[in-house]
């Protein structure tokens, strides 16, 4: 009876473990509502619905934009703990789907765009979801453009999160220097890695299989 | 720089490895007796050692085989002891049923013969009576004709003629009936050839039932006396059995699996499709305890109606008992498979509700699903409530799985024993002749000085040395041997 008792426990000490590990995904996109990029934004619609395809029940996601100050959550224009019930996720899914569309349809052109406001952001959000995984797309070019009095010199604390930078084109001016588009990738890399994070880019849409 | 030295101790290099030959020679030689009895005692302790492995896992091997066989032949003979015992059981059913219509048999057996038996005695043939009016007639011809003789004889001619023809008229109609009851005889006959061939269907086959069981009875006799011939015949069908349920087990492995791929999705709307338990999904797992519990039932059903015996405990319960467990195995078998069967419409929903939202995040419009979608969830939903049942049959392969796994795992290890056995007798061989090369090949270099000392054992003794022998005193001990 006492081997039976200790069997018992030892399975039970097995099975269960101090700290549920968390397996769900977390995925929050920046999307760069700028002069320079607002006209890319239907091709964020494809990634968003792609993303929305890939994700599994209880993964969190959310699409916000980069515009002049991106560091409030009204810059967050869909968001979505999916229910651990499939059925349910499919619904929220959907509703998640629509609001997407109906931003693309009426977004307005920012005149600045403070990116490191929006990875901030969306820092934040994910490390309150608790995800297990921590990714953060940014469909933008890159270039931060910030307005006057707002302040962003500092770290942002990447340590667990992977930056994928999506469709980073290039500028006119780019193309006069190509060093410059160079120096700016270079920079967000050097950025993300300091604080332990994770950088890439990717610039063809159709190849999107491994960032999730 | 050590081998430069070596080749330094004379101004030659080829002289100097000549000496150092010489001397490893003369080295080798003096410790040629010492070097000998080392090898020789290093490969007989090895080959004694792996001799004595030998010789343990070949008593091992035979006290397995020995258990093997006595497990075999309880099984055999627990085995036969069912066949005949339900042989029994069919022979008395056969008997009660056939025997307890044996007086309505015989009643109508007697009944069709006692009415044959009257047919036949009213179809015998009587004789006309004897002409009577002959002894009449020769009076009359002696008769004168004038005193009217004439006319009496034909008078008499006409009443014999008369008579005649209602004597026959007679005879015809008694012909008649007398045919007509041989033809009431045949129905009967025919009856009776019924009645017979039945009886004698039956008896044949009670006599073949029982010439079964004198077979089955030889056999269990010989498995009682444990003969060879016994065991050889179990140890076969043992090895049938085994492959023959393992493939059926197999087959029965496919339906859970698909059963489990049944249930496993709609499971996730049940227990959360994000829950784990160690690094499986709970449910998963709990569509595979669904199906476990499904298989458990199956398998107590099986016991309570007898029909495997893989639990004492449950052969052992009372009828009454068994009956109540007969029917609450059954009532939560067929609450599981309708809950599966519920489960795999859900499973059908789903993936219409998955394509649809698929549909939309690719930029088409929602599928509506087509007309003959029906079929597919119909199926689905007979699957999921067919294959709880169909897994409950896996308990009958599964114990002569069980029972004969045991047989086959003996041998197995008998087997694996006897090879290890070999291969360490080869083992214990090859030591011992490899001492023996190594003996040989140590004398390989040798062979100069040991050809001089064969030369040196065979030269003739020095005449010198006899003569010397033979002037020398005899010694008082030398004497003193001889005298005895």
């Amino acid at each position: 009876m006492k081997r039976l008792v200790v069997l018992s426990c030892v399975l039970l000490a097995a099975c269960s473990q101090s700290a549920p590990v968390a397996r769900n995904n977390g995925v929050y996109l920046l999307l760069d509502t700028s002069g320079t990029y607002r006209a890319e934004l239907n091709k964020a619609q494809d990634v968003i619905l792609y993303t929305l395809s890939k994700l599994e029940p209880a993964d969190s996601f959310a699409v916000a934009r980069i515009d002049t100050g991106s560091f409030t959550e009204k810059n967050i224009i869909a968001k979505a703990t999916f229910d651990e019930r499939p059925s349910a996720a499919n619904a929220q899914k959907r509703v998640f789907a629509e609001k997407v569309k109906d931003f693309i349809s009426r977004s307005n052109a920012s005149q600045y765009t403070d990116i490191t406001g929006g990875l901030l952001q969306a820092v934040e959000f994910l490390n309150e979801k608790h995800t297990g995984r921590k990714t953060i797309l940014i469909f933008s070019d890159m270039d931060q453009d910030l307005q006057k009095g707002y302040v962003r010199d500092f770290q942002v604390p990447f340590k667990g999160f992977q930056v994928v930078a999506l469709n980073v084109t290039k500028l006119r001016k780019d193309n006069y220097d190509p060093r410059e588009y160079l120096a700016r990738l270079d920079h967000w890399k050097e950025e993300v890695e300091k604080s332990g994070g994770q950088f890439r880019v990717v610039n063809d849409l159709d190849r999107l299989d491994g960032v999730l | 720089m050590p081998t430069n030295f070596l080749f330094a101790i004379t101004p030659w290099p080829a002289l100097s490895a000549i000496i150092w030959v010489v001397v490893l020679i003369a080295v080798l030689y003096l410790a040629r007796h010492t070097a000998h009895q080392a090898i020789r005692t290093a490969s007989g302790a090895i080959s004694r050692g792996l001799r004595i492995a030998a010789h343990s896992v070949t008593h091992a091997q035979l006290r397995l085989a020995e258990r093997n066989r006595e497990v075999l032949l309880a099984a055999g003979r627990e085995a036969k002891e069912r066949i005949v015992e339900r042989e029994f059981m069919r022979v008395g059913e056969t008997v009660r049923k056939d025997l307890a219509n044996y007086p309505h048999l015989h009643r109508a057996l007697s009944e069709s013969i006692t009415q044959i038996e009257k047919d036949h005695q009213g179809a015998v043939d009587v004789p006309p009576d004897p002409p009577g009016w002959v002894k009449a007639v020769e009076t009359v011809s002696k008769l004168d004709a004038k005193n009217g003789g004439n006319d009496v004889l034909s008078d008499i001619h006409k009443s014999v003629v008369k008579a005649h023809k209602e004597a026959m008229d007679a005879y015809r109609d008694a012909s008649s009936e007398r045919h007509e009851l041989l033809r009431s005889m045949m129905p009967r006959w025919r009856d009776v050839q019924e009645i017979l061939a039945t009886v004698d269907k039956k008896v044949e086959g009670l006599l073949t039932r029982l010439a079964g069981v004198d077979r089955h009875m030889q056999e269990y006799e010989a498995i009682v006396k444990g003969e060879d011939k016994a065991v050889s015949v179990l140890s076969s069908s043992s090895l049938v059995h085994f492959f023959v349920s393992a493939m059926v087990l197999f087959v029965a492995l496919g339906g859970a699996a698909i059963n489990f791929t049944l249930i496993a999705r709609p499971m996730a709307e049940m227990v959360g499709g994000t829950s784990f338990i160690g690094v499986f999904k709970t449910a998963d797992i709990a569509a595979l305890v669904i199906i476990m519990v499904e298989i458990s039932m199956g398998l107590f059903l099986m016991e309570s109606l007898r029909i495997t015996r893989l639990f004492p405990v449950i052969s052992a319960l009372p009828d009454k008992m068994r009956r109540r467990m007969i029917y609450i195995t059954f009532t939560i078998l067929l609450l599981l498979a309708s809950v599966e069967a519920g489960l795999a419409y859900m499973r059908e929903v789903l993936l219409q509700d998955e394509l649809s939202t698929s549909a939309i995040l690719r930029g088409g419009e929602p599928e509506t699903g087509n007309q003959f979608m029906w079929i597919t969830t119909a199926a689905q939903m007979g699957m999921g409530f067919i294959l709880p049942f169909a897994l409950v049959f896996v308990a009958i392969p599964l114990e002569t799985f069980i029972h004969s796994l045991r047989t086959v795992l003996g041998l197995i290890s008998n087997a694996v024993l006897r090879s290890i056995a070999l291969v360490l007798r080869v083992f214990s061989s090859g030591f011992r002749h490899l001492g023996t090369l190594t003996e040989r090949l140590y004398d390989l270099p040798l062979f100069v000085p040991l050809w001089l000392e064969t030369r040196w054992a065979q030269r003739p003794p020095r005449p010198e040395a006899e003569e010397a022998a033979l002037s020398r005193p005899a010694r008082e001990e030398d004497l003193r041997e001889v005298a005895s």
